[in-house]
């Protein structure tokens, strides 16, 4: 398996290119090759699962080789357990996506280009182990959303693209600067993240905590945290369907993934510093305030995308415990909402294109003529509220527990919010799926196959999760005890008590 | 002493998983194309089979020694993180294998009741499907090993209720009563997960962190001392796992779920919301019994709480005209005597009357749907009367589960109660108060419940003559269940006979290897002592109270002495305002907390969209005045990137344009200042 994340990574471009010289006027076989240049990097993601040492903390199938020589920059990728789960999540949401995306009907090669050139993007962020290289990914993946919004988005699509745009734009910056006084405080200079691990050090406390919080901003934006997730609403509503299930099922973990990459690896004094109020208490706030928000929507979407803001929460809570159980538990708890919040774009999407609208209120009764779609949504809903036997109710128990001996103020607040969260989802499913039905949408059909076979195996993994969560707790526990223990050690070292 | 390892107890629950999964996934099929029948003999089967398991394991334990009654199914290990090890692991103990044998046998007859109570139902095998899936999950509940998978069962359960109570979800009314029934058992779950992590790391604390029972109670000890907030972490943490018990339940504050619940079919009343679910309270703390003795101030709430709903429900009850709420206000109330038992460190009494009121209670659910059933989905008693020659069967045996319900001597009802009212005086955590609360409910339960009698089965017939089809009696499928549930509403009293009767109790010795080690002392001594003429008087004293309450409901609807608006109208009628409004406790929740969310969720969507948006589009304006001053050329690059978006519509894109010209520039001082503050910061 040499090179196997290079391999994963850019075929998904070379299914772009290929795309990209056939013809326009054959859309058919566009989406077929498009799904096809999806599937090697997952059958890869299959392979990299089983055969990933879950023992070690190194970092594994590592590629390094010099790429701007003068300024020490290489091409180094490779991944640990946290890298790998973010990379499987990709690589198992991107051939779903293009399923989905079946029913796009206008510029349909330049959608596909552009979404294989986002896989590529996305898993470059991933496996990137050059902070300037992950920057480079970073910029990657940004141009492609941009188009993909703002060209095959709904009616406010260019508003939307503008403003994801210029918000993650501008936390690109702060992660430029902060990227390049790191790269200068480092001697030798490099841009190598393990080499950079705790070199934050060389600084005194109060330019690591500028520099974290200049990090922190450019990933906070990414995640989104309040007050920097206004664009998130907006995207989310006018992006097409799939669009939507990458951005919040990857793109916002991209955030909480370089807090955990970039400050927590680098900047460990700073992180035990300031994750109090910017990830604990931000975190908490974000738990509730998503919560209040969603209950208040009137658009299914709006309502999902809120539901992400407050369960990305629970990420940044679990990650500011620095204990075994919160931090394992954040990490489990992206991947879940990677999944559940996809099937819930999914589900979404299914419903937009039989009624062409999304009003909560327009709808009402959808069991009685869509059974299938209804199971399927209500286990969704019932994992999105954590309900026991499902994934997330495991990453949200260990998130709140680990955040119990640190923060047990917070974590009582936080768990009061399943109560919101419960109200708002289950008032939901009140309104769309149960109750009478619309005479408009008496003859709605259910699911058909392909809708079905993006759906099901999201269904399938949130079950199985629930079950045995042990499929990627194992996959995290070694790297992330090493990161935690790397914290509490970088804070114990006295590299930054003021 | 270590636990006997098995394999056997896992197919108790997996058994009534199997049968939610073939009626859930292929049950559709099956009642269009096999029928009914096949859908119920799937469902009914493998409950079946899970009694048989459980009358073998019950067995088992009878076979060992009492010390040594304790059966573990590890079936895999489930969570490993840190100190948190978490397998799914079954426990049979004496106490789960009482439990176990109410679910399973009570549960079955329940099933076997609504094989015929919900023929005829579309959705038939949804129903069935649901109805497995619940005892699944209460199985989950009752044989966890540890906490956390306990509270997997514990909101499965809740799941179950959402969704049997909605079943018929046409209905609005049904879908909202069953949103509110968990949403308010989730402010009790929230309680519940909470005391779960203060009780895990107040353990850890003490190098023994964990949620298995078996492990708790042997380092329980380690608490001692332990502080958090100033308040002692026992305490703390069995009044937060206790906020769990009161949303299950359904005791006051959060007991208002439970009435609305009565919108579900009426084989889930019988068994969700009063035999088996609303009992994982009582089981929760009986499990526990180790650790709320060592919180005296819990034990106070929790017996405060229970005796203040056991009056208090009874009141409610007294008042409905639906047949099925006075049982729901009933069942509120009898729990609430439950919890006074646990309360007063009377753990034995608790769980004892937990199983007669399952008998009765489930006997009268079942009889109340047969007269439903009967009078084509009849459920005010106003529209009822003069039933007992019509429906013989369901007459006598609801008779018999109401004799036991008002405690009337020597049946079931009547042991457990007292045995409760005698602790609730005796033990040093009762006293005159509690037990006078507890008289005075029985009296009122005794009231209520012989006037459901009177109305349902006596007086002239006041059922709407229109309907002109007969009243029938149900069919043997529903009034088998019914005489074998009315017999055990009468018998199973015998198993625990005080001793002040001159019982043997066996059931009282059955518990022992589970609650002896931890008998309140004080208790214990007070009853080796106790005063055996006191404990008649008692008696006594309850018994004629609960005459005297179902002699005045004779009065008014038999005898027709009294009136009934008479009494209404006491007062000014105010005090029967206050009972059939339920003390207004919905209306104040709605307009405190209710109103609080929205306004909360409004104010919160308003300040996302105008005032942060605001602030965002405000910025993007004042860059793009900035922009204007700009150099043309500047504008026109990136007017040209612009222009590349192949679909932007004219309108919009000459707005954004301008948009597009503030970015580079923010870009370029976002990079200046950003600079300039590192610079900044490194040279101080």
């Amino acid at each position: 398996m040499d090179h196997v994340l290079t391999w994963m990574t850019f075929l998904p471009l070379l299914g772009a290119a290929v795309v990209l010289c056939l013809p326009s006027r054959r859309p058919g076989l566009i989406k077929r090759v498009a799904l096809l240049s999806t599937l090697p990097t997952f059958a890869l993601g299959v392979r990299l699962f089983a055969a990933f040492d879950r023992a070690t903390t190194a970092y594994q199938y590592v590629d390094r080789t010099p790429w701007i020589a003068s300024y020490a920059i290489d091409y180094f990728v490779g991944v640990d357990g946290v890298s790998i789960t973010m990379v499987l999540l990709t690589a198992l949401l991107c051939p779903l996506c293009v399923l989905a995306s079946f029913g796009i009907d206008k510029g349909v090669k330049g959608y596909f280009a552009l979404f294989l050139m986002l896989e590529t993007g996305m898993l470059g962020v991933f496996v990137a182990l050059d902070f300037f290289l992950f920057y480079v990914f970073w910029e990657v993946m940004l141009l492609p959303m941009y188009f993909l919004i703002g060209v095959w988005g709904g009616p406010r699509r260019e508003y939307a693209a503008i403003k994801f745009f210029l918000y993650t734009f501008a936390g690109s910056v702060l992660m430029l600067v902060a990227m390049l006084v790191l790269y200068f405080g480092a001697a030798p200079h490099t841009f190598a993240i393990p080499e950079l691990a705790g070199r934050g050090a060389v600084f005194d406390p109060r330019t690591q905590q500028l520099l974290w919080l200049a990090l922190f901003v450019a990933f906070a934006i990414k995640i989104p945290a309040f007050p920097f997730h206004t664009w998130l609403p907006d995207a989310h509503v006018e992006a097409p369907t799939a669009i939507s299930v990458i951005l919040a099922g990857v793109l916002l973990k991209m955030g909480t993934y370089g807090l955990l990459r970039i400050n927590y690896g680098i900047l460990p004094a700073a992180t035990l510093d300031l994750a109090f109020w910017s990830l604990a208490a931000l975190g908490t706030f974000n738990i509730v305030y998503g919560a209040l928000c969603a209950l208040a929507q009137t658009d299914l979407k709006k309502l999902v995308a809120y539901s992400s803001i407050s369960h990305m929460g629970y990420v940044m809570l679990g990650m500011a415990a620095f204990t075994p159980q919160g931090i394992n538990g954040a990490v489990l708890q992206m991947f879940n909402h990677g999944t559940i919040t996809a099937l819930l774009f999914l589900l979404v999407g299914v419903i937009y294109d039989r009624a062409h609208h999304r009003e909560i209120a327009g709808f009402g009764g959808l069991a009685g003529v869509m059974p299938v779609y209804t199971g399927v949504a209500a286990l969704a809903f019932f994992a999105a509220m954590g309900l026991p036997g499902l994934s997330a109710f495991i990453s949200e128990v260990l998130v709140l527990l680990g955040a119990w001996q640190r923060h047990p103020g917070l974590t009582i607040v936080a768990a009061s919010a399943i109560v919101l969260t419960a109200g708002y989802l289950l008032w939901t499913l009140q309104r769309v799926w149960l109750g009478r039905l619309d005479e408009r949408y008496a003859a709605l059909p259910d699911v058909d196959a392909r809708e079905l076979a993006t759906l099901l195996p999201l269904a399938a993994i949130v079950l199985a999760l629930g079950v045995y969560p042990h499929a990627v707790l194992d996959l995290i526990g070694a790297s992330l005890g090493h990161l935690n223990e790397l914290v509490r050690a970088g804070a114990a070292a006295g590299v930054a008590p003021r | 002493m270590d636990p006997v390892a098995v394999t056997s107890l896992r197919w108790i629950p997996l058994l009534p998983l199997l049968g939610a999964l073939v009626n859930g996934l292929a049950g559709k099929a099956i009642q269009r194309r096999v029928g009914e029948g096949a859908v119920a003999a799937i469902a009914v089967a493998p409950v079946a089979a899970a009694f048989a398991v459980s009358l073998a394991v019950f067995a088992r334990l009878l076979a060992l020694d009492p010390s040594r009654r304790v059966l573990l199914d590890v079936v895999w290990r489930w969570l490993d993180v840190g100190a948190l090890r978490v397998d799914v692991a079954l426990l049979a103990d004496p106490l789960s294998t009482t439990l176990l044998l109410v679910v399973t046998g009570i549960g079955g007859l329940i099933h076997v009741y609504a094989t015929a109570y919900m023929r005829g139902d579309d959705a038939y095998w949804r129903f069935f499907a649901y109805l497995n899936l619940f005892t699944f999950a209460m199985l989950v509940l009752v044989l966890a090993d540890n906490l956390l998978l306990m509270f997997v069962g514990w909101e499965g359960v809740g799941f179950c209720s959402w969704a049997l109570i909605g079943f018929w979800w046409r209905e609005p009314v049904n879908t909202t009563a069953g949103n509110k029934a968990f949403i308010v058992n989730r402010v009790g779950d929230a309680g519940f997960v909470l005391g779960v992590f203060a009780l895990f790391w107040a353990l850890d604390a003490a190098g023994h962190g964990t949620v298995a029972f078996r492990e708790i109670q042997r380092h329980a000890a380690s608490l001692d001392g332990a502080v958090l907030w100033g308040v002692p972490v026992a305490t703390l943490v069995t009044l937060l796992l206790f906020v769990g018990a009161t949303g299950k339940s359904a005791q006051f504050p959060l007991h208002v779920w439970l009435p609305d619940a009565m919108q579900g079919p009426t084989p889930v009343s019988a068994l969700i919301h009063a035999a088996t679910m609303v009992t994982a309270g009582v089981y929760m703390i009986a499990r526990l019994h180790f650790l709320y003795a060592m919180a005296p101030a819990t034990l106070a709430v929790v017996a405060g709480i229970g005796a203040a709903t056991a009056l208090g429900a009874a009141t409610i009850a007294l008042v409905q005209d639906d047949i099925k709420r006075v049982l729901a206000y009933s069942t509120v109330s009898q729990l609430g005597y439950m919890f006074l038992a646990l309360g007063v460190g009377a753990w034995t009494a608790g769980v004892f009357h937990l199983v007669t009121h399952a008998f009765f209670k489930a006997c009268l659910f079942l009889g109340a749907g047969s007269v439903i059933h009967a009078l084509h989905h009849e459920q005010d008693m106003r529209g009822m009367g003069d039933l007992h020659a019509k429906l013989p069967v369901t007459f006598w045996t609801f008779l018999m589960a109401a004799l036991a319900l008002g405690g009337t001597p020597l049946t079931a009802g009547f042991f457990s109660k007292d045995e409760i009212l005698w602790h609730a005086w005796s033990s040093p955590y009762g006293g005159t108060l509690l037990w006078g609360v507890g008289v005075a409910g029985a009296a009122l339960t005794a009231c209520y419940v012989c006037r459901q009698v009177l109305l349902v089965f006596f007086g002239e017939s006041r059922a709407d003559p229109h309907h002109g089809e007969p009243v029938r009696e149900s069919p043997a499928a529903m009034t088998g269940p019914l005489v074998i549930l009315a017999a055990g509403a009468l018998l199973v009293g015998f198993l625990g006979v005080p001793d002040g009767l001159g019982g043997a109790n066996p059931f009282a010795a059955w518990l022992d290897a589970v609650f002896a080690s931890e008998h309140i002392d004080a208790a214990h001594a007070a009853e080796a002592a106790h005063d055996v003429r006191l404990e008649w008087a008692l008696m006594a004293v309850s018994v004629a109270m609960a005459t005297g309450g179902a002699g005045v409901a004779y009065l008014i609807y038999q005898a027709r002495a009294l009136s009934a608006d008479a009494v209404a109208g006491i007062a000014g009628g105010a005090p029967y305002r206050l009972l059939v409004h339920k003390y207004w406790l919905d209306e104040v929740y709605w307009a405190t907390i209710g109103r609080g969310v929205r306004w909360l969720a409004r104010a919160g969507a308003w300040f996302d969209a105008r005032v942060l948006d605001g602030v965002v589009d405000g910025s993007a304006l004042v860059m793009r005045a900035i922009a204007r001053l700009e150099s043309r050329f500047d504008a026109r690059v990136v007017d040209g990137f612009v222009n590349a978006l192949a679909d932007a519509t004219w309108a919009l894109g000459g707005r954004l344009r301008r948009l597009q010209t503030g970015n580079v520039n923010a870009y370029l001082y976002v990079v200046v200042g950003a600079v300039a503050l590192v610079l900044i910061a490194r040279i101080f």
